[in-house]
């Protein structure tokens, strides 16, 4: 148990080798207004973790300083650390551009490029100047990816004439040609049909091998099925006016969803399975 | 645009349920009007156009092959006959004009437009712009005495004196030059409206790949906002082709079949000015030949559009 200002959490803790990402006493702002308070995170290697909660507490935000996504928006600031392979990547010797080289991100709408499938796997390996054979790369990504078999045949045709399941899964094959170490993912279904959403969620169950795993989602069950951990958010009930987005509860997944410490987090989760 | 408005003014004019009382139906046959009489003058004057350029050809003393293939332009010449009505050295120094004020312009107003879409603050680009469109207000006549007494002295000092090569006092260069400078900001400003209509999902899926800003800006922005950069050009192009006082002014009346951008020339628009102020008595020969040379012109710039139209369809990368 953990009791941070006033605020009541709870978090499990990992040993170092364990984690890869070390979310330090973050404070997010957007316009010096104060959004996500205070946020511990440690999350594990080679994992799937969820982080779920209300809308507007801040879990984009927080997903989205993970691989300094949010450097782009103006009005941003962060306090606190954030640690990466033994370095704080908002630490300023440290470049954006190669942290989001090994931080790859997904979006809730897929957002693939007005170029033809293959261009668009092919672009994080382009701008990486990628010494290797391209075919090989964009073939291997996108069978990865649980894609190849649908648009083998099309690859010269353009992104757009995929449907918005496929569009996401190109999505998640052009984050993981360039290899990275992680791969966050900011409700990667919501704008998907449920058997479309099936194939995400097994998807990352396959990815989980290789590659690291942040998921925002807000559905629950998702998070359920998916994730081997779940981090609750949720708005600061001491100011609530102030809509400051906080961490409640961190714990194995099975654990949160089946007997969750705090009353908070129970609250939530019952109030969402009815 | 104006079509679409007449049709649907005329739609509603005849449509009871939506016109309710008097006054929109006012409206609706002012706008009516409105639409009607613009296509109107539009029809009135190609028709002219044509009819006087077509006079001109049925004239025993041209024919339409020497008129198109000819390269000599001597309309004053005291012997009227077919070969002194070759309009190309006319085309000539159009199209010299429209390609180093484009090779000036088109490189120049992109990567303004990339700075302003994609590097500059919103407060720094809410100066920039609106300064650069004032640019556009400079009435063109102001380019052409700019290009008289500032360009060609700096093209005479560096050029002639310095590397012996002949300048001439009216040249095409300079006006050129500035030329490329006036239609700067309608290639920036329409090509920064373009790049800024790219949904930022796309410069953010760019990023998370590890993008840098210019790559982000060169490898995804431009090539999705790509058919509204080539309306930028097209446009832009278009300007130089038609642009009269500047090069009137600054680029000489000697119409000269040249590919020396240090040359007097004379473009179509400047024979037209020419002419026009000589007061060439109407059907006469040389006041039917300007007629010739402006349809001339607005084929190049029809053919030009239609070009520009099929570019642009083939290169349309839509994003939703
Ligand atoms: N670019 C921005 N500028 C200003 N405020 C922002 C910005 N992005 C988010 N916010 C604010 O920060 C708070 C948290 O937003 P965030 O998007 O992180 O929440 P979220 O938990 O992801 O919500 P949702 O579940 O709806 O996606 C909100 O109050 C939001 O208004
Ligand atoms: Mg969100």
């Amino acid at each position: 148990m953990n009791l941070t200002s006033n605020i009541q959490s709870y978090s499990i803790n990992f040993h170092d080798d364990a984690t890869i990402i070390n979310a330090n006493q973050l404070n997010i702002y957007y316009s010096g207004k104060l959004t996500v308070e205070n946020f511990n995170l440690q999350v594990p290697k080679n994992k799937i973790t969820a982080l779920i909660g209300p809308s507007g507490c801040g879990k984009s935000s927080v997903i989205r300083s993970f691989n300094r996504m949010n450097d782009i928006i103006p009005g941003f600031s962060l306090e606190g650390k954030i640690i990466y392979k033994g370095k704080n990547i908002y630490s300023s010797r440290e470049d954006p551009v190669r942290i989001r080289r090994q931080i790859g991100m997904v979006f809730q709408k897929p957002n693939p490029f007005p170029k033809s499938i293959y261009e668009n796997v092919a672009f994080g390996a382009r701008v990486n100047k990628y010494q290797g054979n391209l075919d090989e790369l964009v073939e291997s990504s996108l069978i990865q990816a649980a894609l190849w078999d649908e648009v083998k045949d099309k690859l010269k045709e353009s992104a757009y004439a995929l449907s918005g399941g496929q569009q996401q899964r190109l999505c998640i094959a052009r984050a993981i040609a360039v290899s990275p170490d992680i791969l966050l993912m900011d409700e990667p279904a919501s704008a998907l049909d449920p058997v479309a959403t099936l194939k995400i969620e097994e998807l990352m169950w396959e990815l989980k091998d290789k590659y690291t795993i942040v998921v925002v989602t807000h559905n629950m069950q998702q998070a359920s099925r998916v994730s081997d951990y779940t981090a609750f958010m949720s708005l600061d009930r001491e100011k609530i006016e102030d809509r400051i987005g906080v961490l409640v509860e961190f714990d194995e997944t099975t654990k949160l969803f089946t007997n969750p410490k705090l009353k908070e987090t129970e609250d939530y989760i019952t109030g969402r399975f009815g | 645009m104006l079509k679409n408005l007449s049709k649907s003014s005329f739609i509603s004019f005849y449509n009871p349920q939506r016109v309710r009382n008097l006054r929109e139906r006012i409206i609706a046959i002012t706008l009516f009007g409105c639409g009607v009489f613009s296509i109107l003058v539009t029809i009135g004057i190609i028709i002219s156009l044509f009819s006087e350029a077509i006079g001109f050809f049925l004239r025993p003393e041209v024919n339409l092959i020497t008129f198109l293939t000819g390269t000599n332009w001597r309309p004053l010449a005291s012997q009227v006959s077919p070969e002194n009505f070759g309009v190309r050295p006319l085309i000539r120094g159009t199209l010299m004009i429209a390609v180093i004020s484009g090779s000036i312009a088109l490189p120049l107003g992109l990567g303004s437009a990339i700075y302003l879409s994609e590097y500059a603050s919103d407060r720094l680009r809410s100066i920039l712009k609106p300064s650069l469109e004032l640019l556009a207000g400079i009435p063109t006549v102001v380019y052409g005495y700019f290009a008289l007494s500032f360009v060609t002295p700096i093209l005479k000092v560096v050029l002639e004196d310095q590397l012996g090569i002949r300048v001439s006092f009216f040249n095409a260069f300079s006006a050129a030059v500035v030329v490329g400078i006036m239609i700067i900001p309608i290639v920036a400003s329409i090509s920064e409206d373009a790049m800024r209509a790219v949904p930022r999902s796309l410069r953010e899926g760019a990023y998370a790949l590890g993008a840098t800003k210019f790559e982000v800006s060169t490898k995804v922005v431009v090539p999705a906002a790509l058919s509204g950069i080539i309306s930028a050009f097209i446009i832009g192009i278009s300007r130089a082709i038609g642009e009269t006082m500047a090069v009137t002014i600054a680029a000489g009346a000697t119409p000269r079949m040249t590919l020396n951008p240090l040359d007097g020339i004379q473009t179509m628009t400047a024979f037209i000015v020419q002419v026009s102020f000589g007061d060439a008595p109407s059907g006469s020969i040389n006041g039917q030949s300007i007629f010739a040379v402006g349809a001339t012109l607005f084929m190049m710039t029809f053919v030009m559009n239609i070009i520009s139209a099929s570019i642009l369809k083939r290169f349309r990368e839509v994003y939703e």
